[in-house]
């Protein structure tokens, strides 16, 4: 059961990876983006199945370091370099984000 | 057109560690293993996507602020996943069953 659970995994992810490599018809941008949201959507469901609150925690911010990744691509691709700015300004506020759930998850108040 | 390349070749394999540690996040079994598969992982991908970003750019403005992104993320991530690995033990959260040793809580 667990091996059939691993196969159909295993043949969905790829089946989807080769199927937006080879067949559909866009262009390279396009297939990176979707590419990074097969991530996101699988950090999602990290994020609604989670047992524990830590759990929620670590995917939170995963999804913020991809969405650096997502706004460095754009970069490239639409020649606009301010979108790195907001990438910049994304690392900040994820690791303070991070940071406040870690402490809060340690039972301290903030002040300390 | 030589720059595209490298950087485009910069930024598949970011996406492939990005694609390989959501997995992970989504494979493993306990807490501590997903945090310690999925933050290395990602933010290894998202540092080559910036790499990317710094060669198709060249060292413009928009290449020195990728610069500064990577090296922000190099040093703050693993700062993160350290915080949030000590929150999880001081939570209360137990290891996998079929871990072998817990130093944290050998040394309290």
């Amino acid at each position: 059961m667990k091996f059939l659970r691993w196969l159909l995994g295993f043949v969905t992810l790829s089946a989807l990876i080769i199927f937006i490599f080879a067949f559909l018809p866009v262009n390279t941008p396009t297939k990176l983006m979707l590419y990074l949201l097969i991530c996101f959507l699988l950090s999602l469901y990290r994020i609604l199945r989670g047992p524990t609150a830590a759990d929620r925690s670590v995917a939170t911010d995963i999804v913020g370091i991809l969405i650096i990744g997502f706004c460095a691509i754009l970069a490239v691709y639409t020649k606009k370099d301010w979108y790195i700015d907001i990438a910049i300004a994304w690392a900040l506020q994820s690791f303070i984000g991070t940071l406040a759930l870690a402490k809060f998850l340690e039972g301290r108040n903030f002040d300390e | 057109m030589m720059n595209e390349t490298i950087a485009l070749i910069f930024i598949i394999i970011g996406i492939t560690f990005d694609l390989f540690g959501c997995i992970g996040l989504i494979r493993l079994p306990d807490v501590y293993n997903r945090l310690q598969a999925s933050t290395k992982c990602v933010t290894l991908g998202t540092c080559g996507i910036l790499l990317g970003v710094l060669i198709r750019f060249g060292f413009t403005a928009a290449g020195a602020k990728a610069l500064l992104c990577i090296i922000f993320l190099l040093l703050t991530s693993p700062v993160a996943a350290h915080a949030l690995a000590r929150g999880a033990h001081k939570s209360g959260i137990k290891l996998w069953e079929k871990s072998v040793c817990d130093k944290y809580e050998e040394d309290k």
